[in-house]
């Protein structure tokens, strides 16, 4: 499978919980039991990323489109993805 | 055990049980005005054995256990058993405590508003903590606070104050009347004495209190200091807690809680007197 083919999927809502602390989100995910303490865009892209899976072409799509996105790469994002799938919470399919 | 001795700190009761008479008569001395546990039932229980039979007798030498073990734990010598007894009930409250978030931090209280001070060994914790006792403040702890996670209030842990090295001499000259433990000098953590904390302390141990500062000391430099953000306070706060993980979403709440509604600064200071002066003046400022 190719990078460009794969799809991500974030984990359900109703298992994270966030709390805006400054500049900075503690997300807790019930499911792992583990605290996140993140920046933007991490909470943008678990929500973009749910219910329906996308490709990193599409996410950073749809994030440019919301977010003002300087210097939009897709290598960039991909490594901030990759990040969230090692933490469990994002699912590459 | 041939020799028991219960204690009630704060919410939490302990029984020690020992195989010497030495280290629960001096915990009998020093904790006389405590009250006993909820019912008579221990919350904790440790345990101060000799490692052989004969070890109680030929070059005596205390192994800790209890509800929760260290295995590796290295046994001390009988005159260091007090010190043992105390790192025991540190150990079964660090690894067993489930009820409050626990952190590793000492914290004072005035007109029913708490200062939590939280740092590594050496920071300053507990010197800072018995200074302020002795401007009178009321003593909530000098090693863990407890947040409640239901209502965010401060539950006090008033044990024994652990003065090491510097600390307590400096505390001999703040408290000439204060009520001492023995000297327990070249410990495994350098030269140790108890302080008893004062009547008020012991008196008001189970009125808990509002969190309303939170610092975090840094000895040997120059005076200053800084804003701490919720989020490196957050960060800094999981760390300085030996039961976040276990206390799950609950410990999450609690901590984002006090994070997000308390304002926290870091301080550096070059001696003990000039950190109490700007707690205070930090008190006046923020809380």
């Amino acid at each position: 499978m190719t990078g460009e083919a794969t799809r991500y999927r974030a984990a359900a809502p109703d298992s994270l919980r966030a709390v805006t602390l400054d500049a900075m989100v503690a997300l807790y995910h019930r499911a792992s039991g583990q605290t996140h303490v993140v920046a933007s865009p991490v909470p943008e892209i678990l929500e973009a990323l749910h219910p329906d899976p996308l490709t990193l072409d599409a996410l950073l799509a749809q994030l440019s489109g919301r977010f003002d996105i300087g210097d939009a790469d897709v290598r960039a994002l991909e490594a901030r993805v990759e990040e969230l799938v090692a933490a469990g919470l994002v699912e590459a399919l | 055990m041939r020799h028991r001795f219960d204690v009630r700190i704060g919410p939490v009761g302990f029984r020690v049980g020992s195989d010497w008479r030495g280290p629960v008569a001096q915990l009998e001395t020093l904790y006389r005005d405590y009250p006993r546990p909820e019912d008579g039932i221990p919350d904790f229980t440790v345990r101060l054995f000799a490692a052989r039979p004969w070890r109680r007798v030929v070059r005596p030498s205390v192994m800790i256990s209890g509800d929760y073990t260290i295995p590796d734990a290295a046994p001390l010598p009988l005159r260091l058993g007090l010190l043992a007894a105390e790192m025991g009930m540190n150990l079964q409250m660090a690894l067993a405590q489930r009820r409050y978030l626990l952190l590793h931090a000492s914290a004072a209280e005035r007109d029913g508003r708490a200062v939590l001070m939280t740092g590594v060994s050496g920071a300053g914790k507990s010197t800072l903590a018995a200074l302020l006792m002795a401007r009178g403040w009321r003593l909530m702890g000098d090693e863990f606070a407890l947040i409640d996670p239901e209502t965010g209030l401060v539950h006090a842990f008033p044990r024994l104050i652990s003065l090491k090295n510097q600390a307590v001499a400096v505390m001999e000259h703040a408290l000439p009347d204060g009520r001492f433990g023995p000297p327990m000098p070249d410990t495994p953590k350098g030269d140790i004495r108890h302080l008893v904390p004062d009547a008020r302390a012991v008196e008001t141990m189970d009125r808990p209190a509002s969190p309303a500062l939170i610092l975090f000391p840094t000895f040997g430099h120059e005076a200053a200091e800084r804003p701490v953000l919720p989020s490196e306070s957050f960060v800094r706060l999981t760390q300085a807690s030996t039961n976040y993980l276990a206390l799950a979403e609950r410990g999450y709440d609690a901590l984002t809680r006090l994070v997000t509604t308390v304002p926290a600064r870091a301080i550096d200071y070059p001696d003990a007197q000039t950190a109490v002066a700007q707690v205070e003046t930090l008190w006046e400022q923020t809380a």
